[in-house]
């Protein structure tokens, strides 16, 4: 019952939200609902902490044996938090921004969460594949409607391209499900139809690439960058901070229970295919002069480093693709924030025209500078145990050509200091441009919502058991099923 | 057997409404309440209540399916009259004849869901064909209504021919004209038995406006006035399905694995001639005329499956697909302007048909929550099931992909552009109306146990 509280908070807030007429009300109404979901969540990880409050099982479509079952494991649980964290913080320091319409705005917004939780809580391959498609639908009136001047035409290529993705992804499910022993859709039969090798592989693809779309991994990325530069703030903001993580979700939890031996075997394919797209994202957001384009590949790239490590299918890389999948959330959210901030005071989202903006915001360019650093991953900040987590599971992989990943992942950590750095020296210091003479520095709700996030940095910098210890069972239970195919793929080559 | 009797009965009557009564609202009415009442003897043949039970051995028999098709099709053809026939009226001054001929055109979908018989069939599809020429030439002093109502009878009556020539080359193979006929079990069957087989599968892929032979179509519809596309676009083409996938289950079942090629090839060509040609039309109705080839590619999966899913999703198909189509056409009859601007900025000036439209045109593009979807996924369940269509699915679901673009197109029409002179002039039921047959498409699509539970009960 718990599990479907978390689903039902902001998908009647968001309805709600669509009658509201005046324009305070609407922000209580979603703000409002955004703590609900987030004290839920919170008590939940606390107080109610046993498996029976996170699991329901409900009917729905029985004549396909498709139930409303859903289930929470640590790997949901963390996505699920950073979820309502990202609204909080979202609604927090948006409290001031207008939109026309925004209680439409706010609505479809919180219709998007509820989407996304579903999607990270379904049991079932049909209610997640439902739910996959709510998240994106809300999504794409949202964007198209409020986002800049190019956003019809980019919103629709972002819509179809990820529909185009998710259909294959439906394929891939159905055919999986004419293969369960009882005909049925949920999760424990799809773990357990143990299909031939070679029918795996093109199973694999189809589910693959619609996961791939929605990372993005290069070479399906060609959406993102425009979607991004295109969509408004907090659309941005939820497509890479959460969004994207359903891709990964869905590669934890479904791709690599139901299909292990196929992810194996083209684990060797895909780890370099998402390296080199990390590092040609990082070689694309040095040359960025547009923040938000800027944001877009920076984001592409870590998202194209999580992909490689969850890859090396060993309990080391999972551990930190766990931890870092949250961690990137939190981040990028802040980036975001700020990137809103400096675009509404100055006018312009340029790093040319920017220039000098540390003299005139001081407090936001202490968050600025946090935030960063934690992209980068220095050590004391969240990211570094994350990503050095990440590093010794590629580094550690069965293939041959560990060290090579190991390279490759370390060169696009390195770019993403160059890239990170280069921003900062642009657009903070330097002499003081036209654009940043009238800048004031930050109000309180901006102080909250970025206090907030560096809070988090620090903390999760010094102490990220705090994460580990939930999500350890789910990332062993994943390497166990790793650890079956590499001991019969080992027995084969003896043979 | 009721709705067979009520719907000729009541088609008659209506003609001579015509010369009786002269107030437009008036036959509105009647027709309204023929429409109920056939509704509700619809129900109750499924009931098993029977008024008119006449035994026809090997030539009509009512089954469970046909049953549930002809309730599907009242229904569907009830919420048609809501919405659709204040429009009629502006079409000529044979207000009430039109009614007739719909009627009429119940009564031969009543004969093709149920045949037992080819003669049976002939019969249904030419009491379906006639009055449909008719309606598609109302406009007479329009042109295009003419060439349409022309080009109609011209190509209808050869695809006729060509189903007549089918049938006698069967009945000389078989010596019978009931649809059940034996087939030895390991004598191939003869020359003139597969010729008569292909030439019937061609002449009802001609009907169902499968590609190659759907050049008619888009020039018909479009030359049609738009409340009678509406109802020669979705109901009789999903009883043409109907026909299709009874006849090919019934009689040629066993050569399956034979005609199994012909319905995949004709069924990728019509999902990628469908979906390809619709991105580039600039009329709504001329989209909509190919975005109904371009569905009738997904139905004609269940003709290639043929299997039970195929069959249950059929009338699911038929249900989400009508509906939709249906509502669409009633905005757009509405419409002086029948391009992608003229719905620009809709929702400013009326949102809950904008919101409706929107529904119907979500779930013919198969998004989630929506009836389409469910459609669409039973289709590609039954495909999955058949076993030998996979690279058929994946095409159908690219090819559904590019349905969204020019779907699509009319959403960004009616939210994100600047409307110009609003020239929508809606009744107030009219707006109830769109909205509860969206609402009608939400729940089936969020909750299909409801219908679906009827279907197995």
């Amino acid at each position: 019952m718990y599990s479907v509280l978390l689903i039902l908070i902001p998908l009647l807030g968001g309805v709600v939200s669509f009658f509201i007429k005046s324009e305070r009300s609407a922000r209580i109404n979603s703000l409002f609902t955004s703590l609900l979901s987030l004290g839920v969540v919170l008590a939940g990880l606390l107080f109610y902490r046993e498996d029976k409050y996170w699991i329901h099982d409900g009917a729905w479509l029985s004549v396909f044996n498709s139930s409303f079952s859903l289930k929470a494991d640590g790997l949901s649980k963390i996505f699920i938090l950073l979820n309502a964290l990202a609204y909080v913080l979202l609604f927090v320091s948006g409290w001031k921004v207008t939109y026309h319409n925004i209680n439409r705005f706010y609505g479809l917004f919180l219709l998007t969460q509820a989407g996304m939780t579903g999607t990270f809580l379904a049991y079932d391959a049909l209610l997640f594949y439902f739910f996959w498609e709510l998240a994106l639908i809300p999504m794409y009136f949202l964007c198209s409607q409020w986002g800049g001047p190019r956003r019809i035409s980019v919103t629709l290529k972002f819509f179809i391209y990820t529909f185009a993705g998710s259909v294959l992804m439906l394929v891939s499910i159905l055919y999986l499900y004419s293969k369960t022993s009882g005909m049925s859709f949920s999760f424990q039969e799809f773990a357990d139809t143990r299909l031939q090798p070679a029918r795996q592989i093109w199973l694999f693809w189809l589910f693959f690439i619609g996961l791939a779309i929605k990372m993005p991994v290069f070479p399906l990325h060609t959406w993102q960058p425009d979607t991004y530069e295109q969509s408004p703030y907090p659309g941005t903001a939820v497509l890479s901070a959460v969004m994207a993580k359903m891709g990964l979700f869905g590669l934890l939890r479904w791709l690599f229970h139901v299909l292990p031996i196929a992810s194996f075997q083209w684990a060797d394919f895909i780890t370099p295919l998402a390296l080199s797209g990390a590092i040609y994202a990082s070689l694309l957001a040095f040359r960025q002069d547009d923040l938000k384009r800027f944001a877009a590949y920076s984001s592409m790239a870590h998202m194209g480093l999580l992909c490689a490590a969850s890859f090396a299918q060993n309990l080391m890389g999972f551990q930190g693709v766990m931890l870092q999948a949250f961690n990137h959330g939190i981040n990028i959210l802040g980036l975001w924030i700020i990137v809103e901030i400096i675009e509404r005071k100055t006018g312009t989202r340029k790093m040319s025209e920017l220039g000098g903006l540390s003299q005139k915001a001081p407090a936001l360019s202490v968050f600025l500078m946090v935030i960063a650093l934690a992209n980068i991953a220095l050590p004391l900040t969240n990211s570094f145990p994350g990503e050095f987590l990440m590093i010794s599971g590629i580094f550690t992989t069965l293939s041959k050509y560990n060290v090579w990943f190991t390279v490759l992942a370390g060169l696009g950590i390195i770019l993403g200091a160059v890239y990170m750095l280069n921003m900062i020296r642009k657009v903070f210091f330097g002499e003081e441009k036209e654009s940043v003479f009238a800048v004031t520095d930050i109000s309180w709700n901006e102080k909250t919502a970025l206090g907030i996030i560096v809070g988090i940095i620090l903390v999760l910098g010094v102490y990220p058991q705090l994460l580990l210890q939930e999500t350890s069972a789910t990332a062993g239970a994943i390497n166990e099923k790793f650890e079956i195919v590499r001991k019969a793929v080992l027995e084969q080559l003896l043979k | 057997m009721n709705v067979l009797f009520l719907s000729a009965v009541w088609g008659v009557m209506m003609m001579f409404t015509g010369f009786l009564v002269k107030c437009k609202t008036k036959v509105r009415y009647i027709a309204l309440t023929g429409m109920l009442l056939l509704v509700a003897a619809s129900v109750a043949d499924f009931a098993g209540f029977s008024v008119f039970n006449i035994k026809a051995p090997h030539m009509l028999f009512f089954d469970r399916f046909s049953l549930l098709f002809m309730i599907i099709v009242t229904a569907t053809v009830l919420i048609y009259f809501l919405l659709s026939s204040r429009d009629m009226e502006k079409v000529g001054n044979y207000y009430s004849e039109y009614f007739a001929l719909i009627f009429f055109v119940i009564c031969g979908m009543g004969l093709i869901s149920s045949f037992q018989s080819l003669l049976i069939l002939f019969l249904g599809i030419e009491i379906i064909s006639i009055p449909l020429y008719i309606l598609a030439g109302t406009e007479k002093k329009n042109l295009k209504s003419n060439e349409a109502a022309l080009k109609y009878f011209l190509m209808g009556a050869f695809s006729t021919g060509i189903m007549l020539l089918g049938i006698t080359f069967l009945y000389g193979a078989t010596g019978t004209f009931s649809t059940v006929f034996k087939l030895g079990p390991d004598t191939p069957p003869s020359a003139l038995m597969i010729v008569g087989m292909l030439l019937l599968f061609f002449s009802m892929a001609f009907k169902a406006s499968l590609v190659p032979f759907h050049f008619w179509t888009p020039d018909v519809y479009d030359g049609t006035p738009s409340v009678f596309t509406s109802f020669m676009a979705t109901i009789v083409k999903a009883a043409v399905f109907i026909a299709f996938l009874k006849l090919f289950e019934e009689s040629f079942g066993a050569l399956h694995t034979k005609w199994q090629w012909i319905a995949a090839v004709i069924t990728a060509a019509t999902l990628i001639v469908g979906n390809i040609t619709a991105v580039f039309q600039q009329s709504v109705k001329r989209m909509l005329a190919y975005s109904s080839i371009a569905q009738a590619g997904f139905m004609m999966l269940a003709v290639f499956a043929l299997n039970t899913d195929g069959k249950e999703g059929l009338l699911l198909y038929a249900v989400a697909y009508s509906l939709a189509t249906i509502g669409i056409f009633a905005v757009l009859a509405k419409m002086n302007d029948y391009t992608y601007s003229g719905f620009n900025g809709l929702a400013r000036y009326e949102p809950l048909i904008a919101f409706s439209v929107t529904v119907f045109l979500l779930s013919l593009a198969g998004i989630p929550l929506t009836a389409g979807f469910l459609s669409k996924f039973y289709m590609l369940k039954a495909a999955m099931i058949n076993g030998s269509g996979l690279w058929l699915i994946i095409l159908a679901i690219l090819m559904a992909c590019v349905s969204i673009y020019y779907y699509f197109r009319v959403i960004q029409a009616m939210y994100f552009k600047e409307p110009e002179l609003p020239q929508f002039s809606a009744h107030p039921s009219f707006r109830l109306g769109l909205i509860a047959v969206s609402a009608l498409l939400i729940l089936f699509g969020i909750f299909p146990n409801w219908i679906l539970n009827w279907l197995y009960f």
